[in-house]
């Protein structure tokens, strides 16, 4: 299913500046959100940007589905070049894209509607509108939701009929922009398992852009952004090994990783980037057994 | 708590009448009004109850819920009625001070009142079996014609549904500001009808900025997923014309003819 070693994202030196304009319409102040980014995404990849507010990582989201375009450098999507008029609607249905608040992108007042709305744009025949409905929905474990009213849904079940409504249109990559920054934990928990549901059942490429970095252990890669540059890049493993230079960028570790960094400051022997509670577990067993040798 | 709102007063049921293509409901109540003031003769609104009674009967939904709509504008009918009542000029019939009720006047006056409320019953059975969603499909796709005289039919039809979906999220969000406003010492609740408008202000303004940030909002969230207007859009559900409503669209011709019929062959002298 996976497609490797190709990229579906190519971005090179990507800059974005936010203008903001006085009463005469003359640019009275700018603000650089993008300062020459390169940003490269192999297909099937889980990909997530950590960054907090103001990084930039938000402004990065909306050039993959070009809704902002690139100042200064190239975005290639799926080989369309973002600029590129034509193909505008090819890269929208490309890459798909769920916001942060799930009341403001769900456009219709029944659930089924809202998934058949990206379709219905693309001019998809009525009967296959169905058949894409359904298998979203059933993709997103909403099926049975179909006929509600999506004022009657929870915060996460909300966010996954929004996550069906991009499926739906039969997109390569999902842009996940802060998904979970409006739901509690348990939506939370929902809406990142069905994502990664999605990332290795049907090999969407999934760019997930959040600050909780309780989200991003299972990614592929993690591109960590601080005003408006990628700072760090790596495996979750490498950039949470990195304790010290994540909190200089006001960034948190998982609070397994901190706990087993502090161990290993006050003197155990455990190893670097410890991820989950089973490895610490594991690792403090093998102190333990250390011990009473 | 604003959930369960019903919008555009929705009545649910299965009757044939909530079945009809909202098309069917959009001409036959369009039918219905312009029949009431076609034909001013009394064997013609004769007609028109019988008309009425049957399609309330059908439609299962207790007349009490068409009755609500007329108690909103009584006020409305009262101020026809006396308009009526006292500025048409024909022969007097009783005079108050320098007012003068006309025979003609009370004639108009009856005429007005049955046709106002008959418009409102006949609407509001429309209303009450067609969800909302259904009726902006139903204008959509019968004012389809109008395209070609530059009116932005799709727009508007998609702006009634959104407007639709945000009512509720809209008074959640009202709510949440009063009592946020209340929790600062904000006083909605006493004074007189001027004090409480004037306490409004303070809340309509944040309601506002919310409305606005969750339009850009959604306007960003729906061109992602390639709107881009009316043009090459299919439809999930499209509307298609099944034998009960041409047989309605049958109905509505014999009962045009009847009306006819009845207002030319059959005359009912007025009370008066």
């Amino acid at each position: 299913m996976r497609e490797k070693n190709r990229n579906i994202i190519e971005g090179q030196g990507l800059t974005y500046n936010y203008l903001h304009y006085d009463e005469e319409g003359k640019v009275d102040a700018s603000q650089l959100a993008l300062d020459h980014v390169d940003l490269n995404v192999e297909a099937g990849q889980f990909i997530a940007i950590l960054g907090h507010n103001g990084s930039g990582k938000s402004t990065l989201a909306k050039q993959i589905n070009a809704l902002l375009l690139p100042g200064e450098g190239t975005l290639y999507v799926d080989g369309n070049d973002t600029r590129d008029e034509s193909k505008l609607w090819e890269i929208r249905q490309c890459a798909g894209m769920v916001f942060q608040n799930p009341d403001n992108q769900i456009i219709a007042s029944v659930v089924e509607e809202d998934v058949g709305f990206g379709p219905e744009n693309m001019g998809v025949p009525t009967k296959e509108i169905w058949e894409r409905a359904e298998k979203a929905l059933r993709a997103v474990d909403m099926w049975k939701y179909r006929g509600s009213s999506p004022n009657r849904l929870s915060g996460g079940q909300k966010q996954r009929v929004a996550i069906a409504g991009v499926i739906a249109m039969k997109p390569k990559c999902i842009v996940l922009d802060e998904p979970t920054a409006m739901l509690d934990p348990g939506g939370r928990k929902e809406v990142i398992e069905t994502v990664r549901e999605l990332n290795r059942q049907e090999g969407i490429t999934v760019i997930l852009i959040t600050h909780y970095m309780e989200e991003v252990i299972h990614a592929d890669r993690v591109i960590v952004m601080d005003s408006a540059k990628v700072v760090m890049t790596g495996t979750p493993r490498e950039i949470f090994s990195q304790v010290e230079k994540l909190r200089d960028l006001r960034l948190g570790v998982p609070q397994v990783t901190e706990l087993a960094w502090e161990l290993k400051k006050a003197g155990l022997p455990i190893p670097e980037g410890i991820l989950t509670i089973e490895e610490l577990t594991q690792a403090l067993d093998r102190v333990r057994a250390g011990c009473r040798e | 708590m604003f959930k369960d709102i019903t919008l555009g007063q929705y009545y649910p049921g299965t009757s044939i009448i909530h079945r009809l293509d909202p098309r069917v409901k959009l001409v036959g109540t369009l039918v219905f009004i312009i029949s009431l003031f076609a034909f001013g003769s009394i064997s013609a609104y004769i007609v028109a109850t019988i008309a009425l009674v049957i399609v309330i009967r059908i439609s299962e939904v207790p007349p009490k819920f068409m009755l609500k709509g007329l108690r909103a504008i009584f006020i409305l009918m009262l101020i026809t009625a006396l308009f009526n009542l006292f500025l048409t000029p024909g022969t007097e019939l009783v005079r108050i001070w320098k007012l003068k009720i006309t025979q003609e006047g009370l004639r108009m006056a009856m005429h007005m009142a049955v046709r106002l409320s008959y418009l409102i019953i006949g609407s509001s059975i429309m209303t009450l079996t067609t969800t909302p969603n259904q009726l902006t499909d139903g204008l959509e796709t019968g004012l389809r014609g109008l395209k070609k005289l530059h009116f932005p039919v799709h727009e508007v039809a998609m702006m009634m549904s959104i407007a639709l979906r945000f009512i509720p999220i809209l008074m959640d969000e009202t709510d949440k500001i009063i009592r946020a406003q209340e929790a600062r010492g904000a006083d909605f609740d006493s004074g007189g009808i001027i004090k409480k408008a004037k306490a409004l202000v303070p809340l309509l303004v944040p309601l506002f900025v919310a409305a606005f940030r969750r339009a850009n909002d959604l306007a960003m969230a729906m061109e992602a997923r390639g709107y881009h207007g009316g043009e090459g859009r299919t439809k999930m559900k499209p509307l298609i014309y099944k034998t009960r409503d041409y047989v309605s669209y049958l109905i509505f011709l014999l009962y045009i003819a009847v009306m006819f019929l009845a207002s030319r062959y059959i005359k009912i002298a007025w009370p008066l």
